[in-house]
């Protein structure tokens, strides 16, 4: 397959126009402008077809994207931040109504307006509460373009499985940045059509014929009578459990004689796995974890770590205070010292203060 | 003998939700009525708001889409984009419309999208107990303007059809009301005549109904008839205020 070289923002949004997205609604915010901008040139051409809205605010934005959720088409939104918060009440609209469609998060520093450069303060946001009433999500965090162009191609298909929400976590950095990518296929229009198809057996595009008419709303499973919203909130929770033994996603490097283990999560893990290399050459044992999916989060890497052979583990994150941390924290039970590098406010992580702080606890060679 | 009056077919069989004399069920009706005689009811999607207009997908056996607070005219001109031959139209309240989703529904009614959009003003939030709404009268009295509306702490009533009658995209607007049997044959011919719209792809149409609300306003529902006729009709003159 051919390379090409590609800034983040502009190669997350083609390989989503590959992966089927056929509508995307938007409001601009840097550091993600490029994903709206890209979309509205593409979708017009004879190639996509598909359709661009730009909404009157990020709300108006993501109740457009549920709109085209109801409709049983390929839909997504980009934004950033505190962009995403005011979607958040119609992300825990569009996780009731199980709709299938696509969020992309590209972060930036916070809280409020915070800053317009890189950040991962928004771990909490995208893994625990993107909106009320306790929903949960699939959340990738890519670590480099060609991870989030291959997350952006699947996270239709798993929308679409689970009817689902799908959220990709990524920052600023990723989406400014630019480097050679291997593009996916185009999705063909006849499996466009047959999902199309499939998805009227609940769309609300007209009732055309069918035994009942379908509605679409929060606590409702389209194409199902509506239930007590319990038996719903059951069900869902079911599902999520289900993530932990079937979506889990991470990323052990140099872990097998490691008596350090460096963690961490999307443009981060990208810094610290050079960390990890400059290491190894100076003779220290370090290797790392990587959740490639952030939430479910992976338990499994951290729990089948040789806790007796450990100096200890560093949470790396551009997050202050940190916040994927909490995760590692919970799962490690204080069975070896926890140490972090931290970045915030949109300030990049250095590799040689990963390096500094993973000598520190790591102690005499 | 000819039958000359039924039941809309698209009105399921079942109660409708509403307070006793609340002329919601006769917006919901005459709108049923038209789907119907349009033969509409197999090719239409409702989108929803919240509030008293919510109650509405309970009797109308047609596709819809139950939408966050305000979001209405967002969600239903992507909709429509998206799926072109079906007809797509919002049920919103005044709050929903008017308050919280004043810049969707101004925004869709400025882009020109091709849905219709009923408004149902009862000049009270009525499903939250009866709360002042950017339409409520001056003077009237609410569960939060206990001792009246007041301009200087509340401002003054919204007249939405004279507002969206500023933008130029919009391509029908009406006013109008059920109080009666001949306003009922011309709300009914408002709707005929936004749906029509709507058919023809000439964009934006607006209907908004003067309605009541017997239970917060206090009074039983023929008294609330006269209320509208008194009161509600000065400050919301009815009327074609577009049509091309």
């Amino acid at each position: 397959m051919e390379k090409v070289f590609m800034k983040g923002n502009e190669a997350i949004a083609e390989a989503a126009i590959r992966a089927g997205c056929r509508f995307f609604a938007g409001y601009p915010i840097t550091p993600q402008n490029e994903i709206p901008e890209y979309m509205s040139r593409r979708m017009p051409q004879p190639d996509v077809r598909g359709i661009y809205l730009q909404g009157e605010s990020e709300t108006a934005s993501a109740a457009m994207l549920y709109g085209a959720g109801a409709t049983g088409i390929r839909a997504m939104t980009s934004s950033s931040s505190c962009g995403i918060a005011l979607m958040s009440e119609v992300i825990a609209w569009m996780a009731g109504a199980c709709l299938p469609v696509v969020i992309c998060n590209m972060a930036r520093g916070g809280p409020g307006i915070g800053s317009i450069q890189p950040s991962q303060q928004d771990y909490f946001m995208a893994t625990k509460a993107s909106g009320n009433g306790g929903f949960r999500m699939l959340v990738f965090a890519p670590s480099t373009i060609q991870e989030a162009v291959d997350m952006m191609y699947r996270a239709f298909d798993l929308a679409q499985k689970y009817m689902n929400p799908v959220y990709i976590l990524s920052d600023g950095f990723t989406g400014a940045m630019m480097e050679p990518v291997v593009l996916p296929e185009m999705r063909s229009e006849e499996f466009l059509a047959a999902e199309r198809k499939k998805n009227e057996a609940w769309a609300a595009t007209g009732r055309k014929g069918a035994a009942r008419s379908h509605q679409i709303g929060a606590g409702q499973r389209p194409g199902f009578p509506r239930a007590p919203l319990e038996q719903k909130n059951k069900a869902d929770w079911e599902m999520y459990e289900s993530w932990k033994v079937n979506e889990v996603e991470y990323e052990n490097y140099k872990i097998e004689d490691a008596e350090l283990i460096i963690t961490s999560y999307g443009v981060s893990a990208r810094i610290a796995r050079s960390a990890v290399d400059m290491l190894r050459k100076e003779g220290y044992k370090v290797g790392m974890i990587r959740p490639i999916k952030v939430h479910p989060f992976p338990e499994i890497a951290y729990e089948q770590l040789d806790y007796n052979k450990l100096r200890g583990i560093l949470s790396v994150e551009m997050s202050i205070p940190p916040l994927f941390y909490y995760d590692v924290e919970a799962v490690v039970r204080k069975r070896t010292p926890i140490a972090t590098c931290l970045r915030s406010g949109g300030e990049i992580i250095e590799r040689s203060a990963i390096i500094e702080a993973a000598k520190k606890l790591y102690g005499d060679k | 003998m000819e039958k000359i009056y039924s039941r809309p077919i698209g009105l399921k069989k079942s109660i409708n939700g509403y307070c006793p004399g609340c002329l919601h069920s006769a917006a919901g009706k005459l709108i049923m009525s038209v789907l119907e005689e349009f033969d509409l009811l197999e090719r239409c999607t409702q989108v929803d708001g919240v509030g008293c207009s919510a109650n509405n997908h309970t009797s109308m056996d047609v596709d819809s889409i139950g939408s966050p607070h305000g979001r209405p005219c967002a969600v239903a001109s992507a909709v429509k984009r998206i799926s072109p031959e079906t007809v797509v139209y919002t049920y919103q309240g005044d709050g929903d419309l008017a308050s919280i989703g004043l810049a969707e529904t101004m925004m869709a009614a400025n882009r020109g999208d091709n849905i219709t959009v009923f408004f149902i003003n009862n000049a009270n939030y009525g499903m939250t107990g009866g709360q002042m709404a950017p339409t409520t009268l001056m003077d009237m009295k609410t569960s939060t303007t206990p001792y009246g509306r007041h301009a200087q702490e509340h401002g003054y009533p919204m007249h939405m059809c004279e507002v969206l009658n500023a933008l130029t995209a919009p391509s029908y607007i009406a006013r109008v009301t059920c109080i009666d049997a001949a306003n009922v044959r011309k709300a009914r011919a408002a709707v005929k005549e936004a749906f029509q719209h709507q058919l023809d792809g000439k964009g934006f149409s607006f209907v908004e109904f003067v309605s009541n609300c017997p239970t917060n306003w206090g009074l039983s529902p023929i008294e609330s008839l006269k209320f509208i006729k008194e009161k509600m009709l000065p400050e919301y003159p009815l009327g074609e205020f577009r049509n091309r």
